[in-house]
């Protein structure tokens, strides 16, 4: 946190994230990332004369979902409007979109903003609408021409309207990573930043300390990493604060975010003429969404998050260090619950559960959006950790274990039988083993009678070479205990 | 008389008997065409596109395939209909030479109905006109007197039917582009309530009032093509779901009784004296067939063009952004994208199309949107609610479909207002979403050119408008066999 100035930033998000339906929102093309170029269209994505434009219904099921596990209102009757401007990406001249009765407001997410307070913003709206295509310069194939992909043009889309409730570059990267860990908890979208399924415009202005009115703000472009989001707003908040500091006032425009330069520039003025024309599209009636859809869709959500965190810290008893780590996921956290589900309610079970996850599996974890692949399988990983609780093999000799399935589809039980690595617990059989150790050596015998109580360790050592190290050692000391006594 | 003036439903029986083959009736059409008299009727007109499809249903008939229920029957589009296999350019040049890659519904029906297609139409550019004089491919010029326009938008697909270059044809109306060419061409049009039949592959000119129906000789001809294309369909999210009934077997039933009514304000000022009179006759016939014709009040009638011309120019304006040059159709090159985009809709567009988006953007624009768009769809609710009314006094509503018969070339192209009011009668219907017909109701007596009589009904009770038109049909002087100077 760097130290409060006489200036306040003021900073509001709006979040443009894709739903992951199978198909686009208003055709029944296939939504994808990486495809050939204009393969996933037709007609209606392409905005031919005549083609016309039909709500697909898990769009509307997903961006339910999202707007009640961000504590939104969900408008039983909403309107699609049309918003209009020409670019060569946008096939119509218009976007689908919505303009002014939204079919969710008035919602919140609660943030722990780094080295904060954790404190509730607002989420004023969210709206459903679709995407556009990309326009590509500097293709190879055709040097010197721009050209567009429309794949991506009417893939669904909800826009996430904060309120300009955040007061710093901490506040605005615990929104987004809060925001993005709820939407992915969902299943309703990947996360991905980079790839641009989840993409943010960041509002930031200044204002002096104790006044009420907003300053002139800027709008932030480019922003494709939560490391963008704070480095790009303490720039721009410095670059405010300054101008404020000077008394120089300035228009609202667009910034963009120079990575490398690690710098904003100016990009473009808000023009007056940024005029949308917007008005309800004749073409799609309005989007109902009765109680009992809604219900249905409440009925679906997830344990979200927070929830779960809550519930691995106060019923487990694990510390939130774990608990955040195996929650940071949705999928982390049902494999990981998978495992609980062995020994339900356990809590010591549990950490040690925890920190043979923590330090052993997600070593090998790779997640990509949503998808997340596990060096092992879950009941795989439940067989390995019952041996363990049973006494069969050692902790150490789990680590051993777990490097041999890893990445298999071997048994662990059966590893474990056909390397005889089977940890002898049998206290007769290692009662022979420390007899025959104690007649084999008197001359040690004598000495650990005589006090030399360090010359154990000669025997345990003796009992485990003999058992190739499978012998329990919390039995092994137990017998030679009683048998030097 | 030839077949090609005779119905569609009697064209079908004699096509099913074996009478005459698809082919020969598609040669007499194409002999017809071949007739320089009716240059410019069509904007892609393909002669052996259409004999390989009338060959290919009497292939389908020899064999003893099952055919469609319009088996042979020669049917011509609007050219604002996509279709896969003929040029679809909307009468504009903007779309020049442009070949969609699929058919519109209502085309799609037709063809799995065996319709043989006899060609695209002319028409105004999009859709918006009332003489046709608003193609970028000239004009069309009306059957019953070349040196006049035959009303518009739907021009080509009137003058089509009413020359017999084929025995129906689909158009469309959005504030009376089937209705009035039908009455200024002496046929029947028929635009159907609002969802009837699906949009999807109509190029939207006001996607609200958009509305394909059917051009024919006689009420049953174009009550059975209304049946074909008819029908919910997913792609089109305003059409309704709602049965097709047996519209041709509505004809023939019984008016009596029936109360009709005609509001005073469609036979006020500007009505030409001829049309008064043809009207007035009209009436007297249906009075005698047993209906009762009482006056009613429309009171937001005057309303009508104004609240038309904000709603439909500021769709027309969104449903053309399309038209950048980008994708399909024309570009002219600029020195960067905003002139190129500039460079092509201004080579692209016409004037009236240019007017249109210009007003729609206006209406839209912030600080205007409540004054006009958002006052505009406030008065399409008051006017609905006169219709409302009137329907719990009366089973239909009558009057003149047009106020003038049809008139030169040249004569209204000068004064748009002129030109919107031509349209004065058919826009209420069209801004409440109801079915409308245009029946030839008489030569007017001074012109002698064809006078049309309009019968607008309840929202889906399209049978109970074919009934009476099919009624008052059999009495009318305007009858094609009666009124047509070649019959």
């Amino acid at each position: 946190m760097t130290a409060p100035t006489a200036w306040e930033p003021i900073i509001g998000l709006e979040v443009h994230a894709q739903l992951l339906t199978r198909t686009k929102i208003f055709c029944g093309c296939a939504t994808s990332f990486g495809a050939e170029p204009n393969t996933h269209v037709c007609p209606v994505c392409l905005g031919l004369p005549g083609a016309l434009p039909v709500l697909n219904r898990s769009a509307a099921e997903m961006a339910v979902r999202t707007a009640l596990a961000l504590g939104c209102t969900v408008r039983a009757r909403s309107v699609f409007a049309r918003k209009s401007y020409f670019y060569p990406d946008l096939p119509k001249g218009y976007q689908i979109s919505q303009f002014d009765l939204p079919f969710s407001e008035h919602g919140h997410l609660d943030i722990e903003p780094e080295g904060g307070e954790p404190r509730r913003v607002g989420i004023t709206r969210i709206h459903l609408e679709e995407d556009a295509g990309k326009n590509l310069h500097g293709v190879a194939e055709v040097p010197g021409q721009s050209v567009i992909d429309l794949n991506r043009a009417g893939t669904p889309l909800v826009e996430i309207v904060g309120e300009p409730d955040l007061r710093g570059p901490e506040d605005a990267v615990a929104y987004l990573k809060k925001l993005r860990s709820i939407l992915v908890a969902l299943g309703v979208n990947d996360g991905n930043l980079e790839e641009g399924s989840f993409r943010c415009d960041v509002n930031v202005s200044v204002r002096r300390r104790g006044t009420e009115a907003f300053g002139t703000r800027v709008e932030i472009k480019n922003i494709n990493s939560f490391r963008h989001v704070q480095r790009g707003l303490a720039y721009e908040i410095a670059r405010l604060t300054d101008l404020a500091e000077r008394g120089e006032t300035f228009r609202q425009h667009t910034r963009q975010w120079d990575d490398e330069r690690g710098r904003t520039v100016f990009l473009r003025e808000k023009e007056g003429s940024d005029d949308y024309r917007y008005f309800p599209d004749p073409d799609l009636p309005a989007l109902v969404l009765d109680e009992a859809f809604v219900a249905a869709q409440r009925a679906q959500l997830p344990e979200l998050p927070d929830a779960r965190r809550h519930r691995l810290t106060s019923v487990l008893g694990l510390p939130t260090y774990d608990a955040d780590l195996l929650t940071s996921h949705p999928r982390i956290g049902d494999f990981f619950e998978e495992i609980l589900r062995s020994r339900p309610g356990d809590g010591a079970f549990a950490k040690r559960a925890a920190n043979f996850v923590m330090t052993e599996v997600l070593a090998g974890t790779t997640t990509h959006g949503l998808e997340v692949s596990f060096p092992i399988t879950s009941s795989q990983l439940v067989e390995l950790l019952g041996l363990v609780e049973a006494g069969t093999i050692s902790g150490k000799q789990a680590k051993d274990v777990y490097a041999a399935v890893q990445g298999t589809d071997r048994s662990p039980k059966s590893w474990v039988e056909s390397q005889g690595m089977a940890q002898v617990s049998d206290a007769s059989a290692l009662e022979t083993i420390c007899q025959g150790l104690i007649d084999q050596n008197p001359k040690q015998a004598s000495a650990y009678r005589a006090g030399k109580t360090n010359m154990l360790g000669f025997f345990v050592g003796g009992v485990m070479r003999e058992t190739k190290g499978s012998a329990n050692p919390v039995v092994v000391n137990e017998i030679l205990l009683r048998l030097l006594a | 008389m030839e077949l090609l003036d005779r119905s569609i439903v009697e064209v079908q029986a004699a096509l099913a008997r074996g009478e005459v083959s698809a082919r020969e009736l598609a040669e007499a059409t194409l002999a017809r065409c071949a007739d320089p008299a009716h240059a410019g009727v069509h904007l892609d007109h393909d002669p052996a596109r259409t004999l390989a499809m009338a060959a290919a249903v009497d292939d389908k008939r020899a064999r003893g395939e099952p055919l469609g229920p319009l088996a042979g029957v020669p049917i011509g589009l609007k050219d604002v209909l996509v279709t896969r296999d003929a040029r679809t350019t909307c009468g504009s040049r903007i779309l020049e030479g442009y070949r969609p890659p699929y058919d519109a519904t209502a085309v799609a029906r037709l063809r799995a109905a065996d319709a043989v297609f006899t060609g695209k139409l002319n028409m105004d550019e999009f859709a918006m006109g009332s003489s046709n004089e608003n193609s970028a491919y000239g004009p069309v010029k009306n059957p019953w007197d070349p040196s006049r326009v035959p009303g518009g938008s739907s021009g080509g697909s009137a003058a089509a039917v009413a020359a017999g270059l084929t025995l129906g044809t689909l158009g469309t109306d959005t504030g009376g582009s089937i209705r009035q060419p039908a009455a200024l061409c002496g046929v029947v049009g028929v635009k159907p309530t609002y969802g009837r039949v699906s949009r999807f592959g109509l190029v939207a000119f006001a996607s609200s009032l958009d509305q394909i129906g059917t051009f024919a000789r006689d009420v049953r001809g174009a009550a059975r093509l209304l049946e074909v294309v008819a029908g919910h369909d997913p792609r089109d999210s305003t059409s309704v779901v709602q049965p097709v009934p047996d519209w041709v077997s509505a004809c023939g039933k019984d008016v009596k009784g029936l109360r009709l009514g005609v509001p005073r304000e469609y036979l006020g000022e500007g009505l030409e004296p001829e049309v008064r009179a043809s009207i007035e006759q009209a009436l007297e016939l249906l009075r005698g067939l047993g209906c009762s014709v009482v006056p009613i009040d429309m009171p937001h009638t005057r309303y009508g063009v104004s609240t038309y011309y904000v709603i439909a120019t500021a769709e027309c304006s969104s449903n053309l952004a399309r038209f950048d040059g980008v994708r399909y159709g024309l570009r002219v090159a600029g020195k960067d994208l905003r002139a190129m985009y500039g460079a092509t809709r201004d080579a692209g567009f016409g004037p009236e199309v240019k007017r249109r988006i210009l007003l729609g953007t206006y209406v839209l624009s912030a600080g205007y949107y409540d004054a006009y768009y958002a006052k505009a769809m406030k008065v399409r609710t008051l006017i609905r609610r006169d219709f409302d009314r009137a329907f719990e006094q009366v089973d239909a509503i009558v009057g003149p479909t047009s106020p003038s018969v049809a008139w030169p070339f040249g004569q209204k192209t000068a004064d748009p207002l002129q030109m919107y009011l031509a349209d004065l009668f058919t826009l209420p219907a069209s801004l409440a979403g109801l079915p409308g017909i245009s029946v030839p109701a008489a030569k007017g007596a001074e012109s002698g050119l064809p006078v049309g009589l309009q019968i607008v009904t309840p929202a889906f009770d399209e049978a109970r408008m074919f009934t009476l038109a099919h009624a008052f049909e059999q009495v009318s002087p305007g009858r094609w066999d009666r009124a047509w100077p070649r019959a």
